[in-house]
């Protein structure tokens, strides 16, 4: 098809790793998001609509500030706003999440795709779901440790945040990122965006934050989307963003052992089958069993 | 398999044969392939313009269909915000971020309309008849309210009956003379893109 299809390092329902020619050498890619930063505008949500040519219905208003009420296949990012009240200071704290794909280097919904290419995982980092190999089972939702994944009614396919993967492939930054007025979202290599926290970490803390900190979970690996959170001891504070995110042990169960079994149960079952049609072949009957059936069926009952 | 009679091996002989020529056919697994989403805007024409909300004034990028030939009619399909420009430096609130959809909207206000006292519905007017009847409402309402001096003869000038609210995709200096026009007829009530 295309040379991008060279930078592809992970593939859904795929063992063998594909053949890769190229690597990312200048680093891998990530977004992050100053929570501490974000007045909850929603221009990110606005931009990736319009990027991404998404427009979701009109909805109603759902009695809290989170519009839409959560994400869906023409919502791939929502700004969820928790109002925390802070047992040490007393203050009332607005938390402002900006939720969406977390981009996570072992994704959990690749792992759990059944469908050979739905889901690839870039060099970069981007994980992008490639909907024409969808078959719309909804186990990426099951596999993905954020709830993030959603199926469209209107064509049966999941959907979600692509990092703009059409705009990092031409050097672009995400729609997201270009659009936020107040700076919370920054784009560029992991490495950068770890020390951009880092120096925002800093001064939260100065700042009377001491509990500040990234979110960028080891349970996934890491991700490409991280967080700055004032409260990183609690990111369960932000809309519940999970403390410890991890793919659950039934994917891990359903693809790890129980996979290789079934397919090695199948397989001898096939060959048990063939090998038997071919040395003992199938059941036939003579002319004294045709006679043995029809005094059976003559015999008064 | 030591028994294996003349018409066993025919079998076994056809079953592989089916079975390679399955594969070769291309009922076997796929190669890794995929490709991001196409880059919309590669040819697309650029250009720039002012977010025509707010007195912010940010700089946009609009992006329509075309090169510009000749037989090529644009239609803006993308805007977002222009990088280079000082104020915003590419960045956009939710409202300039949706301005693609206001410029397509079929609520958008395309010309100039009257509504008269008392009536419900809207009528389309020429830009001349729209303005002269602006200039001439104005003319009456600033003659008969506009103040020169106050109770104790300080020279004020002021003109505090009439407002104007206004908001357009302009530059600086049309900016500059909004404010000229405006600040010398003497009114206070002014809020566009002029304001700051």
């Amino acid at each position: 098809m295309t040379l991008q299809s060279l930078d592809i390092v992970r593939r859904s329902a795929t063992t063998t790793p594909s053949p890769r020619a190229r690597g990312a050498h200048t680093g891998e890619v990530a977004k992050l998001i100053d929570v501490s930063k974000c007045i909850g505008c929603k221009a990110c949500q606005v931009a990736c609509m319009e990027w991404n040519d998404l427009r979701d219905e009109i909805g109603t208003c759902s009695g809290h500030y989170d519009n839409p009420a959560d994400l869906s296949a023409q919502s791939w990012t929502l700004m969820r706003f928790t109002e925390y009240e802070n047992p040490d200071s007393g203050h009332l704290e607005w938390l402002i999440r900006k939720d969406g794909c977390m981009h996570c280097a072992h994704p959990g919904c690749l792992e759990a795709c059944p469908s050979p290419g739905a889901i690839v995982k870039y060099a970069n980092g981007i994980v992008d779901f490639h909907e024409e190999h969808c078959i719309g089972c909804g186990y990426c939702i099951t596999g993905c440790p954020f709830n993030i994944p959603r199926i469209s009614r209107k064509d049966g396919k999941a959907y979600k945040c692509t990092l703009c993967s059409d705009r990092v492939a031409v050097g672009l930054e995400p729609a997201c990122v270009k659009t936020c007025p107040t700076g919370a979202i920054v784009f560029g290599s992991k490495d950068d965006m770890k020390q951009h926290a880092a120096e925002r970490i800093e001064d939260l803390k100065s700042r009377g934050f001491a509990n500040a900190g990234l979110y960028d979970p080891a349970g996934v690996g890491g991700t490409h989307v991280m967080y700055v959170l004032h409260h990183a001891d609690q990111p369960q504070l932000y809309a519940n963003l999970p403390a410890q995110p991890k793919i659950g042990a039934m994917v891990g169960l359903w693809k790890g052992a129980a996979k290789p079994v079934a397919l090695l149960a199948m397989a001898a079952t096939i060959l048990a089958g063939f090998l038997h049609y071919i040395g003992i072949g199938p059941n036939e009957t003579d002319e004294r069993d045709e006679e043995a059936a029809r005094r059976e069926l003559e015999k008064p009952s | 398999m030591a028994d294996l009679t003349r018409r066993q091996f025919l079998k076994v002989t056809g079953a592989t044969l089916v079975g390679s020529s399955l594969a070769l056919m291309g009922f076997s697994p796929t190669p890794a392939l995929a490709e991001v989403r196409q880059f919309k805007l590669a040819r697309a024409t650029e250009t720039r313009n002012t977010c025509p909300y707010c007195s912010v004034a940010c700089g946009v990028l609009m992006y329509s269909l075309g090169d510009g030939a000749k037989n090529a009619q644009p239609s803006i399909f993308h805007i977002e915000g222009d990088p280079d420009h000082p104020v915003n430096r590419g960045t956009l609130c939710p409202k300039g971020a949706a301005l693609v959809d206001f410029i397509h909207s079929p609520n958008r206000l395309q010309h100039p309309e009257y509504r008269a006292p008392g009536s419900d519905t809207w009528q389309r007017i020429s830009w001349d008849d729209a303005l002269e009847r602006i200039a001439k409402l104005m003319k009456a309402d600033r003659d008969a309210n506009f103040v020169e001096k106050t109770a104790d003869g300080r020279t004020v000038n002021r003109w505090l009956t009439t407002g104007m609210l206004a908001a357009s995709a302009s530059s600086n200096e049309v900016g500059y003379l909004t404010h000229k026009v405006a600040r010398s007829l003497g009114l206070l009530a002014f809020d566009n893109q002029a304001r700051v």
